[in-house]
């Protein structure tokens, strides 16, 4: 247990390094979890332990987004001066965006056929 | 199980009211997810904010005294995120049969999230501020903030934006996705990601594994993409 939790946050800390050092686009725990995933391809297999590890932080992932999240009452005056197009523009880019991506890559991945059938035959 | 309470055990060593309001806020937001079916739109994060910042108003507490206990679930965002390689390392085969259609789906997407953002702020007469706040929003916090940073925008203002962002997708993400019949599980993974990286990475991985782990793909690529790409955007245009 201990191990892969150190395991976790050297790679943390070493893509904090990297991303600090070579001043690149990607933060530290992004670089992080592609030095775990490349450890994991050298390697060939996870562990048990380390797959354990894993689940209990990611089957909690939404709780660690609420600290962030409750720093909006600092901004809630700047919000209200230009809600119209912020509110707008973050819904409609969001749904844009999900529509795009999702529809692109089902497309690209699955064959055309599948998205112009006509309903009721997905698998 | 004897996993999970090791790891939550240092929290424990900071006894700070902050702290465990959080975790009942999220309890109480959970119960209400699970009890409405994992329904989109019973989203956890959501409710849990609304009940922790209705308690901050009610006692008047300030966000900093708040943050001093709330960090050391913040902490854990970092490691969380390393920890999406373990997903992702399962669909290793996959995603790399499917590199080429990944990486056109994901410039498409953030491509869309950095035009359609800035478009319609600028219609509806955003001000210069607010459009470079909104249009990283779909972009993990920390690389969000530089963006917006980097080019005038707010960067505390761009991470409330992101977070929100980020709500929006793991809400709205799973009923567009059916509306336009987006079934397979990559592709809706991948979409998640894109919009609204990790809390539409932690919805995804709710519904399935393979989702999550393209999610967490999606997360990891569009921050880079848009580290990229909106910056020769937003000088192009204006």
């Amino acid at each position: 247990m201990l191990n892969q939790i150190t395991l976790i946050l050297c790679c943390h800390l070493a893509g904090e390094l990297i991303s600090k050092f070579f001043n690149l686009p990607a933060p530290g725990p992004v670089i992080g979890m592609v030095l775990l995933l490349s450890l994991l391809i050298w390697r060939g297999r996870i562990g048990e332990d380390l797959e354990k590890t894993a689940s209990s932080l990611l089957d909690n992932l939404s709780l660690l987004f609420v600290p962030a999240g409750v720093g909006v009452m600092l901004h809630f005056e700047r919000l209200s001066t230009d809600w119209l197009p912020i509110t707008f523009a973050l819904i409609g880019s969001t749904i844009a965006t999900i529509m795009v991506t999702g529809y692109v890559m089902q497309w690209l991945s699955t064959g055309a056929q599948q998205i112009t059938k006509p309903t009721g035959e997905e698998q | 199980m004897q996993a999970y309470e090791d790891f939550w055990t240092y929290l424990h060593t900071s006894p700070l009211t902050h702290l465990t309001l959080t975790l009942l806020a999220y309890q109480a937001g959970s119960w209400l997810y699970r009890k409405g079916g994992m329904h989109p739109l019973l989203n956890p994060v959501l409710f849990a904010v609304i009940i922790v910042v209705s308690a901050l108003s009610l006692t008047g507490t300030s966000y900093a005294d708040y943050f001093e206990g709330a960090q050391f679930v913040h902490f854990l965002l970092g490691p969380a995120t390393v920890a999406l390689a373990i997903p992702l390392y399962l669909e290793y085969e996959r995603v790399k049969k499917s590199a080429l259609a990944i990486f056109v789906s994901l410039v498409a997407g953030s491509l869309t999230a950095i035009i359609t953002a800035l478009g319609i702020g600028y219609l509806l007469n955003g001000s210069k501020i607010t459009l470079l706040s909104v249009a990283p929003k779909s972009v993990t916090t920390p690389v969000a903030m530089g963006i917006s940073e980097q080019l005038g925008g707010l960067p505390s203002l761009t991470a409330i934006l992101v977070i929100l962002t980020g709500i929006v997708g793991a809400m709205l993400g799973p009923l567009i996705l059916n509306l336009i019949r987006v079934t397979d599980k990559p592709a809706r993974g991948l979409a998640m990601g894109t919009a609204s990286h990790g809390i539409g990475t932690a919805r995804a991985l709710q519904v399935s594994k393979t989702a999550g782990a393209f999610s967490g793909l999606a997360m990891g690529l569009n921050a880079l993409a848009t580290a990229l790409l909106l910056p020769l955007i937003w000088n192009w245009l204006f």
